[in-house]
């Protein structure tokens, strides 16, 4: 148990404070790919996810694709593109952009499946009956699917970020910067304290992620569900 | 940035696959993917031996559920790759190390399955049981665990296919299973182990996502298309 306070001296330590390889740099590169990486999921998977959920076209093969997508290991994932970056990109094949890219890929699936099972398990007569309404397809996309597929959508955006930060770690292996530089280059120099550390912050910004997530999610729930309990239940 | 320059050299001269190679290292292939089932394998077990009990004590005593859901729950927001580095100091480079992490993620994916699967069992049947004169035990073994058993297996398909995945993590310290193919080709500039680690390891979460799939279809034959796996919480 000596090595976990030697991380924390090592945290406590004012020098690794500072400089380009001091916390405050390696926690802000930690989140910025994870925020790039976490924005070009969300871009890609929440509209298909909507379109698939509200046209109920393609779904089968999206969600057997997005299952399979969520059983391939990350590592498999970061080796792929970084394989394919050096073929075809190589000045961009180090740093920061194979990174991105696998971590994008990594939170894809888990936000395509939830805002598709969210739109599809909005009651089917609810929309028959804003249909009735008169209202048109994206009326009944915008102002009656999305509300309510609200809370599934955020539980995915919350999974999806708390995996893409818990894996931006790995950056470090293909020349990266974030925090699991400190994690790979302690290991590695035997600076255990380093490591240690390195693992500590990882694990504290991972939990944070989660944290934060669950609170958008309670600001982002929709009005008649928020309050009641035993929320995400549609009222027919 | 002199070393990318060589190193992108290295790469644009090498081919993509090096057969050749491959066949030379069949072996490591073989006792790799020995090490990636057996680690997989072995933490899903002990999770579920946890797990299993856990939670027929839940289900019998809900106030438990909260703060066992709670312990491990903190396990759980740990990441694979902290959680490796964070017990490296204290067991080593052993399979301890990556094992304790698998378990314990193990654990809280079983722990649900399993008491959401005895849960699903209606009080009616619970009920006539009792009425045809079952004890307790019985009732548990004869009538709620194979009720409860589709959404079991549910539960072990996610278990290792995750664990899967986090094997080839524990690579970088030497234990990783196929993963181990994939490191020595970002460390060393190899496309051929890296490609091949990335196939393999792809290949056994996908071959053991859908035999589990099978085996889950096989005990339910009448459950549809799709399964329990399409929404994580």
């Amino acid at each position: 148990m000596e090595i976990i306070t030697d991380g924390f001296s090592w945290l406590t330590d004012p020098a690794n404070w500072s400089g380009s390889n001091g916390v405050p740099i390696r926690v802000w590169e930690h989140l910025q790919l994870s925020l790039i990486a976490l924005t070009i999921a969300t871009v890609i998977a929440v509209p298909l996810g909507l379109a698939i959920g509200h046209t109920g076209r393609g779904r089968f093969i999206s969600v057997q694709v997005a299952n399979i997508g969520r059983s391939v290991p990350s590592l498999a994932i970061l080796g792929l593109v970084f394989l394919i970056a050096v073929e075809r990109v190589p000045a961009l094949a180090f740093g920061s952009l194979p990174t991105i890219v696998a971590l994008a890929a990594l939170g894809i699936p888990v936000i395509l499946i939830n805002t598709y099972v969210g739109i599809d398990q909005v009651d089917r007569e609810t929309v028959e009956a804003a249909r009735g309404m008169g209202m048109s397809g994206m009326q009944v996309l915008r102002r009656l699917e999305v509300p309510l597929a609200t809370p599934l959508i955020m539980t995915g955006l919350r999974l999806a970020a708390v995996q893409i930060v818990a894996t931006a770690g790995l950056a470090a292996l293909i020349a990266g910067g974030g925090l699991g530089r400190y994690v790979i280059d302690g290991f590695y120099q035997r600076e255990n304290d380093r490591m240690v550390a390195g693992a500590i912050l990882i694990a504290a910004i991972s939990v944070l992620t989660d944290l934060v997530f669950t609170l958008l999610a309670r600001l982002a729930a929709p009005r008649l569900t928020s309050g009641s309990k035993g929320s995400g239940k549609i009222p027919a | 940035m002199g070393m990318l320059s060589l190193v992108v050299a290295q790469f644009e001269g090498e081919p993509i696959v090096r057969w050749q190679w491959i066949v030379d290292h069949l072996d490591d292939v073989w006792s790799r993917g020995l090490q990636h089932v057996v680690l997989t394998g072995s933490s899903v077990t002990i999770g579920l031996a946890i797990a299993f009990p856990l939670a027929v004590l839940a289900s019998r005593h809900r106030w438990t559920i909260p703060p066992v859901t709670w312990a491990i729950g903190i396990l759980y927001t740990i990441p694979s790759f902290a959680f490796i580095f964070l017990l490296l100091p204290i067991t080593g480079l052993s399979q301890t190390t990556v094992g304790i992490p698998l378990v314990a993620y193990s654990i809280l994916i079983l722990f649900r399955n399993t008491l959401a699967g005895l849960d699903s069992v209606e009080a009616d049947v619970r009920e006539a049981a009792i009425g045809m004169g079952l004890s307790r035990r019985q009732v548990l073994w004869r009538v709620e665990v194979p009720l409860a058993v589709p959404v079991i297996i549910a539960g072990v398909r996610i278990a290792i296919v995750s664990a899967i995945g986090l094997v080839t993590i524990a690579a970088l310290i030497g234990r990783g299973g196929f993963g181990q193919f994939i490191l020595l080709g970002l460390d060393t500039f190899f496309p051929t182990p890296l490609l091949l680690g990335v196939v393999l390891s792809v290949a056994l979460a996908i071959l053991a996502d859908l035999l589990l799939l099978g085996l889950q279809r096989l005990v339910t034959p009448w459950s549809t298309p799709g399964g329990t796996r399409t929404v994580a919480t």
